[in-house]
């Protein structure tokens, strides 16, 4: 299968007063398009900084990894910007929709700095919150929405730039278990229709939830598993 | 790459999502900007004032008058025994002199005048038919006694408009009879108004015959050619130093006085007007300077207000970045609210400086003159002021680290 992600002996250093951390300790591993896998591990476990670096957030120290076709490492800060705004997108556990605005501008926004014709990204704007079953809410801020649907206009708005990766960040962790469970059907369902989605989460269950969960520990992978499709689509 | 008016809608969202704080940040601009314009207004229209006031006197001018000049030639003191010095033949010869156009002998006397019943105190300056150009007068009505008239020293007058007034409220004076110093004296004419020089009023005269006046009117017992004052014109600007400088030679050539000694004082118009100007320019300056220094204050408020909102909005902008924007757009998005506020200031104050420039013109009595460049800079400086004091806070806000800034609460 073709491997969107490659990531070989990835290493990540950070300077923390005297002490050298090493949040990524050799980090290898791959993942195709169409996956939809989770990334689990406690705190400190190195997993945000992988999810960083896997977003363009950041780079690595050592090691490589490329995503559909760009290696990350060798990107300038512009190019990342770039690559944020046309390959990833993101999903956060606190939603970071911008209050004064709407649902509709919320999920516009990647597309104004994509330079994207306003009527255009309007229209696109408007289908993908329809597909994400908020058609009716358009003109809704964040504050007139439930936690469940200001997530779903998250998610709408991760879908704008066409990304070849959608990348969440405990994007159950803010919800209740049942809102939870809705918003990762619908990964699982944007999953099914194509998009490569990589869950970060501590949560075991969340994980299960996912097709393939990658574990990791002190800044390496300790174990890497396909889930029980059963789990997958419950 | 973000659309221009995509960058222009953010900014302006951002600025409106807290509008007393813009208001107020920008309060600071409108302040500014207002004062600049409404001082250097002030100043323009004193400075108006004065020329308006030294070209009612006569352009491309001249006057010689009696006594030694102090140093600079603007303040003259009248020296002793210098007082006669003047006479009709040193008229002559001046009028020899090339590019004068016209040589205007005067002879100064205070008198009061009575006619239809009314009596007022003015100056009469006895006069030849040349003062008439010289001194940029006209004649409403009637008409100026000739040469030879003034040889003649016919009892004839006439009026400036301020003594028309007092005297003749409701009538026309031309024909009339006046009295001066007991003598009786028929209006020939009415000059033509002048207005206030700001020292004194102009139309406060009565132009008559110079002989008349030495023989009858200033009662001097000197001799009988001597003159209080001769006014030269030039026939263009450019002449006027060369001939004040002619003047000068041939006085002292006829005088026999020595530089530093000199008997005649020959004053240049066109100077002293420049002096003026230079001193109600210095005044401007000084008004616009003190005024700058709040524009100064505004920007660094905006500055202030700026810092507060990249700190304030540092999630927001972590967002941003997470969402592909470059750290240029981030750039331009904080500088043009910066921009948008000071520039909105600016027009803002360029009208309240405008309103407040019309007031206190009106109230001192000078002419509004605001130079559209003035206002068309008043309006590009508080832009500068915007670019200026926005730099660094949109610098900070581009340089956030979209990491650090999505984990900020």
């Amino acid at each position: 299968m073709d491997a969107l992600i490659t990531a070989e002996n990835l290493v990540k250093l950070y300077q923390m007063g005297d002490e050298t951390v090493r949040a990524l300790d050799g980090v290898s591993f791959s993942i195709p398009r169409g996956a939809y896998c989770a990334i689990v591990g406690p705190s400190g476990s190195g997993k945000s900084t992988l999810m960083n670096i896997l977003g363009g957030l950041d780079t690595p120290t050592s090691g490589s990894i490329v995503i559909d076709g760009h290696d990350i490492g060798a990107l300038d800060d512009e190019t990342l910007a770039g690559f944020r705004n046309q390959t990833i997108g993101f999903v956060f556990q606190s939603f970071n929709l911008l209050a004064r605005q709407t649902a509709l501008e919320n999920v516009e926004l990647p597309m104004i700095y994509a330079g994207v014709d306003p009527k255009e990204r309007r229209e696109r704007a408007a289908e993908l919150l329809t597909r994400v079953g908020l058609g009716q809410r358009l003109g809704h801020k964040p504050t007139q929405l439930s936690g469940g649907q200001q997530q779903r206009v998250a998610i709408a708005r991760a879908l704008a730039g066409q990304p070849a990766l959608l990348l969440a960040d405990e994007p159950t962790g803010a919800l209740d278990t049942h809102t939870g469970e809705e918003i990762l059907q619908l990964f699982a369902d944007l999953n099914k229709e194509g998009a490569t989605v990589v869950l970060v989460t501590h949560d075991l269950e969340v994980a299960a939830a996912t097709r393939r969960t990658i574990e990791m520990r002190d800044g390496r992978i300790i174990g890497d598993h396909a889930n029980t499709p059963e789990l997958a689509h419950q | 790459m973000m659309r221009p008016a995509d960058l222009v809608a953010s900014a302006t969202r951002a600025l409106q999502a807290n509008p007393l704080r813009s208001a107020l940040t920008a309060l600071g601009v409108i302040i500014g900007v207002s004062s600049v314009v409404a001082m250097v207004a002030l100043g323009s229209g004193a400075q108006q004032q004065v020329q308006n006031s030294i070209n009612s006197l006569g352009s491309n001018l001249l006057i010689v008058v009696p006594g030694a000049a102090q140093a600079g030639g603007v303040r003259m003191a009248v020296g002793g025994g210098g007082r006669d010095s003047l006479t009709l033949s040193d008229v002559d010869a001046i009028s020899q002199i090339d590019g004068v156009v016209a040589v205007a002998p005067s002879q100064r006397g205070v008198a009061q005048i009575v006619a239809n019943g009314l009596n007022w105190n003015t100056q009469v300056q006895g006069v030849t038919p040349a003062y008439l150009t010289a001194r940029d007068w006209t004649v409403a009505s009637g008409r100026m006694f000739d040469d030879t008239e003034e040889r003649q020293a016919r009892k004839e007058v006439l009026l400036g408009q301020t003594v028309v007034d007092n005297l003749f409220p409701n009538m026309d004076p031309v024909g009339q009879n006046i009295r001066i110093s007991g003598g009786t004296y028929q209006v020939i004419g009415v000059l033509a108004a002048k207005g206030q020089t700001g020292f004194q009023d102009q139309d406060d005269i009565v132009l008559a015959p110079l002989t008349t006046v030495k023989r009858r009117i200033s009662g001097r017992n000197g001799r009988a050619d001597t003159v209080s004052q001769i006014s030269v014109k030039a026939a263009s600007e450019n002449d006027l130093d060369r001939i004040q400088e002619d003047v000068t030679t041939l006085l002292r050539q006829r005088h026999h006085t020595a530089e530093g000694d000199d008997d005649f004082t020959v004053q240049n118009l066109a100077s002293i007007a420049q002096t003026a100007q230079q001193t109600t320019q210095v005044f401007t300056y000084l008004l616009g300077g003190i005024s700058a220094v709040s524009l100064l204050v505004g920007g660094i408020g905006i500055m202030n207000i700026m810092l507060v909102s990249v700190t304030e909005r540092t999630r927001e902008i972590g967002l941003r970045k997470a969402l592909g924007a470059r750290q240029a757009d981030i750039l331009r998005q904080f500088g043009l609210e910066a921009v948008t506020l000071s520039i909105a200031g600016g027009i803002i104050g360029l009208l309240l400086g405008v309103l407040g420039a019309w007031l206190m013109t009106s109230l001192f009595n000078l002419p509004l003159v605001i130079a559209p460049t003035n206002a068309a800079l008043a309006i590009a400086f508080s832009g500068l002021v915007g670019v200026v004091f926005g730099a660094y806070p949109a610098w900070r806000a581009a340089r956030l680290d979209p990491i650090e800034a999505l984990r900020r609460e």
